[in-house]
């Protein structure tokens, strides 16, 4: 067939417009890896105690390249940086890597904008874990972790196996029927968490201070135990981009589009939910990364999740470590507080610049 | 004797209780082009759905190049047939290019992403469907026809020698319409694309198709050339309507 006559510019236009993003996005990349550095820097330098940048950068060297830059300091000072500021900031910088990779990959399976990292019931999990390990009088380290942390973990995981489980007996599409029991074990899981709170008395506090989120009880220890469970899942969902793009036009398209869409379905879900079950138990319910940083990204480099999710990373590991400097400079106010105050209006800002609306 | 690139076997297709397709058996040769066409609630998209190898019967099976399809890998199908998937609300601003590289997924490698190879199919079928003018465009703000061609765009840079396509001029307009039958008459005759259309312009089927299959109520009740098996009393008695608004558009005087 003779196809339409094509006007003069689109064949230009055919060949410059795919490059144009991809030269974006590789714009935005180099931009994350030095937001990155900053905030690595800025991390270890900025805090309650100060600290030169000279002798921050000094003792760096001195500890991880043997060199030694001709500077003095008091011992406290070293410490200060080795052992609480700088695991400080990579924990920070990793859970929120994890966040935004986790809330890419819900967004596009659930193929709902609205969806973020707990959007499957984990932070009503976590937070109803937290609470019953506040309420029982049993205090015990698991991995250099407290019964806080280990519980949170394991309502997370829990809760979006029982949302995963119930979600198949639903004659309703799979994506509807996830989203629906998503929300019911949720709501129900909050009425325990509330009940929980109502009874805590003392402990009140301390739930509220999972609920906020914050970085204060990171060590290296810790992070040892998280890191590899976060950086393994998101490679490991990275690794998975392709199922991830078929996804955009629906699972039946999927389908044709060579996803083996059960099996696919199955591993993000499980990858994510670990992935933000990690986060959750290191830093608590941290809000607002996961949903802002890959809209953010998405807008600029469009829904291709081999773009969007690393440069999500990036920026979602950038976002969490400035959020947290903040919070230290505010005099400890919860990370989450931060995080909400940055991301809603950013993301407010967001969705009045979106030329299209979002179709839910 | 070749085997089939396409072959239904006896497939049953039940959904509560009701069946939806009975014992049908039906054949696509390489290279061949067959139009479905039949009532509403036929069963023609279902049949479709089962052909894809996404919907599982009942009973019966489906062979593509001779192998049960349910034994393939997905990504094996893919490679080998290619669906006009149907309207779909994308949840995110999407460009039309992009939309159309989703039908590269099966041949990119997992790792590496999109090779000059799959862009230069893409910017191919783009060219072929006509949507030169489109690239760059929010594939959300196009209208419903412009829409369907973008699907088509997507199946033809998945550059398949099978095609599944369910109603593809249905938003479309006149001009469109006969365009698109054009496009996958070229498909089938230059590139050898095997087609299987869901029609619902007798019309359009019986001008264009050298062999219908005609479905009711779950069976196949006719299948061959169109001045063979659409007579009279069958676009009466199946269709429900008058014949002559049929043979106008068709320009078939059979009957």
């Amino acid at each position: 067939m003779t196809t339409t006559p094509v006007p003069a510019g689109a064949r230009r236009r055919a060949v410059i417009a795919t490059p144009t993003r991809l030269g974006r996005a590789g714009w935005l990349a180099v931009a994350g890896v030095v937001s990155l550095m900053v905030v690595l820097v800025g991390g270890i330098v900025l805090g309650s105690v100060d600290l030169a940048p000279s002798t921050t950068v000094a003792i760096l060297a001195k500890r991880f390249l043997g060199l030694d830059l001709g500077l003095a300091w008091a011992p406290t000072a070293e410490a200060i940086v080795i052992d609480l500021r700088l695991p400080r900031v990579l924990t920070a910088m990793v859970v929120g890597t994890g966040l935004a990779v986790a809330g890419a990959t819900f967004q596009a399976l659930l193929r709902n904008p609205l969806a973020d990292p707990y959007v499957l019931g984990t932070a009503s999990g976590a937070a109803l874990g937290a609470a019953i390990a506040v309420l029982i009088p049993v205090r015990t380290l698991f991995l250099q972790f407290g019964l806080v942390n280990t519980l949170a973990f394991v309502g997370a995981i829990l809760s979006v196996t029982v949302v995963y489980k119930l979600s198949r007996k639903s004659s309703l599409s799979p994506l509807t029927s996830l989203l629906l029991t998503g929300y019911a074990v949720g709501s129900l899981l909050s009425a325990g968490l509330a009940m929980a709170m109502y009874l805590s008395g003392t402990g009140l506090r301390q739930i509220f201070s999972f609920l906020l989120g914050g970085f204060d009880g990171t060590s290296w220890a810790r992070l040892a135990v998280a890191a590899p469970l976060i950086i393994g899942g998101t490679i490991a969902i990275l690794l998975r981009a392709r199922a991830l793009n078929g996804f955009l036009l629906g699972e039946e398209a999927a389908a044709h589009l060579g996803v083996d869409v059960k099996r696919e379905r199955v591993i993000l879900i499980a990858l994510a939910s670990l992935v933000t079950a990690a986060g959750v138990a290191v830093a608590g319910l941290i809000g607002f990364v996961g949903l802002v940083v890959p809209h953010f990204v998405r807008m600029l480099v469009g829904p291709n999740a081999r773009l969007v999710l690393p440069i999500s990373a990036l920026f979602g590991a950038s976002l969490l470590a400035a959020a947290d400097v903040v919070a230290r400079m505010l005099g400890g106010v919860p990370v989450g507080v931060v995080t909400a105050i940055i991301g809603a209006p950013f993301f407010l800002l967001l969705l009045r610049r979106a030329r299209t609306g979002y179709e839910l | 004797m070749i085997a089939p690139a396409l072959f239904a076997d006896g497939v049953t297709v039940e959904a509560r209780e009701r069946a939806i397709l009975r014992d049908v058996s039906f054949s696509l040769d390489h290279g061949e082009r067959v139009a479905l066409i039949g009532p509403n609630g036929a069963g023609k998209s279902t049949l479709l759905r089962v052909l894809a190898g996404i919907l599982r019967p009942a009973a019966g099976r489906v062979l593509l190049d001779d192998v049960p399809i349910a034994t393939f890998d997905r990504s094996e199908v893919a490679k080998r047939l290619a669906v006009v998937p149907q309207q779909t609300a994308l949840p995110f601003s999407m460009r039309v290019e992009e939309v159309v590289a989703l039908g590269r997924l099966p041949h990119e490698a997992a790792l590496r992403g999109a090779r000059p190879s799959d862009r230069a199919a893409v910017a191919a079928a783009i060219d072929r469907v006509g949507l030169g003018h489109l690239m760059g465009r929010d594939a959300r703000e196009l209208s419903l026809g412009e829409r369907q061609l973008v699907l088509l765009a997507l199946a033809v840079a998945q550059a398949a020698p099978v095609l599944l396509l369910d109603e593809p001029t249905v938003h479309l307009d006149l001009r469109h319409q006969v365009e698109a039958m054009e496009l996958l008459c070229d498909l089938n005759e230059r590139d050898g694309t095997a087609l299987v259309a869901v029609l619902h312009d007798l019309g359009l089927a019986a001008h264009f198709f050298p062999r219908l299959v005609i479905i009711e109520h779950g069976r196949i009740i006719a299948d061959g050339p169109p001045a063979e098996i659409l007579t009279d009393e069958r676009i009466r008695e199946t269709f429900g309507v008058e014949p002559a608004l049929v043979r106008l558009a068709a320009g078939v005087n059979g009957g």
